[in-house]
């Protein structure tokens, strides 16, 4: 292979990509040997398996893939500002959708919402860390290394550029030569285990690990959303592997799955894509209205409205979830029979949905409402989710779906429902655990400020692509001539989009600001909480809890508050806490799926195999490591107890 | 992080005694279950495409009943053996245990021996991976059994060492128990394609 090959070359863009990507490498570099960083980023980051830790790092990686999601993005608005644009060719273009599509879903929505349950969950549940506390850290780094190399296609190799979906033939060899669509296959191959195994950890954690007198129906809202969600992942992920792993073994080994000849199948691929896919889009908006509710409920003063209807729902949404696939490809080719079932079990998703909805608006009435960053991203969550749930249903319809399909009223729905309820969600999230994660409160005027940008540019960037869609502009085309009317919208479109950007901004501003100047919680309770979480000090002691909390009721830490007491920590039952130690072997593990991926991706094989000895060899150290963890000291407790005021 | 050293509860077998070993086994239990999901879409592929062979060779044209016997006989026994060893565990002979996990461990690998043999004789028969997407489906469905027996085995051979290394500890009984689920699990899935796979397709 030459150079020229191996290297994206061709495109100014491209470039400027390579510059600052390897002008970011070498300041990372330097600032880490300039302020002797390296030791600190090895012993606290890099082999932690803490949970809150991981749960950080979860959140950093999705802020950096929405911006390169959000860059893909902008692109992607900037060549459809007006008519028959200049600025991207139609295969850089298919290129930007495909990579914006993937990372969104994947490497920001979901490490987001994990990085989430990674931080709250435990705390919630009145535990001192997961079930598999180094299990968890191989997941987050199989979920990094996997985005690192989806992210390096588009400069070395070549971005896959087939869609998200990547539907066959057209993702196949024949359709698709070059290595894009490897890329595509790897990565979310490598990221799909750790998240599969995220999971599995999440849902024995739950189950196995809360506080005494926490019943399942005394759960947290959102430890109850994380419970089904791990469900979900396990039965759904399994599909995505088998998928990418039958890609993988078309692409690079010329198998017959899903080819055009030999029997191969291409309708097989939509049909598994989307068994796991849809399934997947309930893995991060089910956790989205477990924040929701947990918001919502802190910041009107009251306990949460109809919760045993939102369990049930939230239940009742999972189940269905898997039954609902089809209706990703009405038009292609299903009966009226197949067509009109999966209709009627899509338009059956409203009804648990909309039972949620109406529990938000009953937590409000009568409330004592504060309208804090969190709170406004929750309140306009519910009509801006109502609109893109309505269309939603709208497209349900499978013979109205010939109309909409595969147009730009397709795409405002799912913007429509993903972004105000998925990306909304994680905002509020953000805002409301910060203090949690970092002992200071983001600042809220500035958080105000992201909030009326991001939320006004949201509307309008994806309102008027409704009409553009029943105008009859298509996704994914690259340019569009001037006489079919389409440019106002489209400017409005790009105007909303920029503005959204420019919310952006405000958040990094805001990280930078509230880190320097941001008022500290002393407390541990800002918000004046219902859950256990605020029961701890800000930032979390390493241990979570130095006396596991006893649980009486549903919103545990208020009903401590109430009956006056708050939770109080006896030093004399104090004993010592048994934590699990680091180990590097995760990141290590990880950095050879990374090498076997890559050598898979370019056909490397030698490569790929000597990566794969490591991995083995450190599932091997694995199986022979003994160590046991160790123990913090009941003296060490008292100190680090009193120095954050929550001691005797 | 369980709080190990106030749990541990001697009433229990010694593989469930400590409570990292209770969430390791519960855990295991649901990661069995994600690999039903992942064979369950691995059979389903595989049913939608055996009977559409290309210009290659059929079902019919292809199995051989004989080879097929031998190695269902050789897991099946196995997973029995397999049975052996968990119960000497239980009754804290050592020796027992180590000679039955052996026993399965052979009998693992006859398994593997004879399916590679099989494979390859289907391949000198020009029937390869890429000849038709029922020859991609059928490898890939049982080469990922055949893999996962691949990696039993060699994870059974770790815990041997260390049973051999240490002794009864609840840690190491926790994994004899763990790889045994995993083992027995392997036997259920080939039951399902001896089945499905090989009599539907001599049958069909």
């Amino acid at each position: 292979m030459k150079w020229s090959e191996f290297f994206v070359t061709g495109e100014p863009l491209i470039y400027a990509a390579d510059v600052s990507i390897v002008l970011t490498m070498i300041g990372i570099v330097f600032v880490l040997t300039y302020f002797k960083k390296w030791k600190w980023l090895w012993n606290e980051w890099l082999t932690t398996v803490d949970h809150k830790k991981i749960g950080v790092m979860y959140i950093i990686s999705a802020v950096l893939m929405l911006f390169r999601g959000g860059v893909d993005a902008l692109l992607m608005r900037a060549q459809l500002t007006a008519p028959n644009m200049k600025f991207l060719d139609s295969q850089h273009y298919n290129e930007i959708f495909t990579t914006h599509g993937t990372i969104m879903i994947l490497f920001m929505a979901m490490p987001f919402i994990i990085g989430l349950m990674n931080i709250v969950v435990p705390l919630q549940i009145g535990a001192r860390d997961v079930a598999y506390p180094y299990l968890n850290a191989i997941s987050f780094w199989l979920f990094f290394v996997g985005a690192m190399l989806f992210n390096i296609a588009f400069v070395i190799g070549g971005s896959p550029d087939a869609g998200w979906t990547a539907y066959f033939p057209l993702a196949g060899n024949e359709f698709s030569p070059g290595v894009g669509n490897n890329y595509y296959a790897v990565a979310l191959q490598i990221s799909g285990i750790g998240t599969l195994m995220t999971g599995i950890n999440f849902l024995v954690t739950i189950l196995k690990m809360r506080a005494p007198g926490m019943t399942l129906m005394r759960m947290p809202m959102f430890t109850w959303t994380i419970l089904i969600t791990c469900v979900l992942i396990i039965f759904a992920f399994p599909v995505l592997t088998v998928a990418l792993a039958l890609m993988t073994f078309d692409r690079l080994f010329d198998t017959q799955f899903f080819t055009m000849a030999n029997g191969g199948m291409s309708m097989l691929w939509a049909n598994l894509f989307w068994i796991w896919g849809h399934p997947e889009v309930y893995i991060v908006i089910l956790p989205s209205f477990g924040i929701f509710s947990e918001v919502v409920s802190t910041f009107a003063r009251k306990r949460l409205f109809g919760y045993k209807a939102m369990v049930y729902s939230i239940v009742g949404i999972a189940f269905l979830s898997f039954i609902v696939w089809v209706h990703h490809f009405f038009t292609m080719g299903a009966g009226a029979a197949v067509n009109s079932f999966f209709s009627i079990t899509t338009m059956a998703i409203a009804v648990p949905t909309g039972v949620k909805i109406f529990n938000w608006l009953f937590t409000l009435r009568k409330g004592r409402i504060r309208f804090t960053t969190a709170m406004l991203w929750s309140l306009a969550f519910i009509p801006n989710f109502v609109i893109g749930g309505v269309t939603g249903v709208m497209l349900a319809m499978a013979a109205a779906d010939y109309q909409y399909h595969n147009s730009y009223f397709l795409i405002a729905h799912f913007h429509y429902v993903l972004i105000a309820g998925t990306v909304f969600a994680c905002f509020a999230g953000l805002h409301y655990w910060y203090p949690k994660m970092f002992g200071h409160i983001l600042n809220e005027r500035l958080g105000k400020w992201t909030f009326w940008l991001f939320m006004i540019g949201f509307n309008i960037c994806f309102f008027p692509m409704y009409f553009l869609g029943l105008m009859g502009m298509t996704r994914r085309m690259y340019t569009y001539s001037a006489g079919l009317g389409w440019t106002p919208l489209n400017v409005v479109a790009s105007v909303g989009a920029a503005l959204m950007g420019i919310g952006f901004i405000v958040l990094c501003y805001n990280i930078y600001y509230s880190a320097r100047y941001g008022e500290r919680d002393m407390t541990g309770d800002p918000w004046d909480g219902r859950t256990l979480e605020w029961a701890t000090s800000s930032p979390v002691a390493h241990y979570n809890f130095a006396v596991i909390p006893e649980v009486k009721d549903l919103d545990a830490y208020w009903e401590m508050k109430k009956s006056g007491k708050g939770f109080e920590i006896d030093e004399e039952k104090l004993k010592p806490i048994h934590m699990p130690s680091n180990s590097g072997r995760p990141f290590l593990i990880s950095i050879a799926f990374f090498f076997a991926g890559f050598g898979l991706v370019f056909k490397w094989f030698t490569l790929a195999i000597i990566a794969a000895v490591f991995i083995i060899l450190g599932l091997i150290l694995r199986s022979f490591d003994d160590d046991d963890g160790y123990y913090i000291s009941v003296d060490e407790i008292k100190r680090t107890e009193r120095l954050t005021g929550k001691g005797a | 992080m369980a709080d190990t050293a106030h749990h541990y509860d001697e009433t229990m077998p010694l593989e469930y005694r400590t409570e990292e070993s209770r969430l390791n086994i519960l855990g295991f239990w649901i990661f069995l279950g994600a690999e039903v999901a992942l064979f369950a879409t691995l059979f389903a592929t595989y049913l939608v495409l055996f009977q559409r062979t290309g210009h290659g060779p059929t079902t019919a044209d292809l199995f051989e009943i004989k080879d097929v016997m031998i190695e269902t006989l050789l897991l099946l026994t196995s997973s029995f053996t397999c049975g052996l060893a968990v119960f000497e565990m239980r009754r804290r002979r050592l020796t027992g245990l180590l000679v039955w996990l052996l026993v399965t461990l052979l009998l693992g690998a006859g398994f593997i021996t004879f399916e590679v043999r099989e494979f390859i004789h289907y391949v000198h028969e020009g029937a390869t991976i890429q000849t038709s997407a029922f020859l991609s489906s059928f490898f890939v469905l049982v080469g990922t059994h055949g893999a996962h027996v691949s990696l039993g085995i060699g994870w059974m051979t770790l815990i041997i060492i260390q049973l051999l290394q240490r002794g009864f500890t609840p840690r190491t009984a926790r994994k004899v128990f763990i790889v045994s689920l995993y083992w027995h699990f392997l036997d259920v899935v080939w039951i399902f394609i001896f089945t499905l796979v090989y009599l539907t397709g001599m049958v069909m």
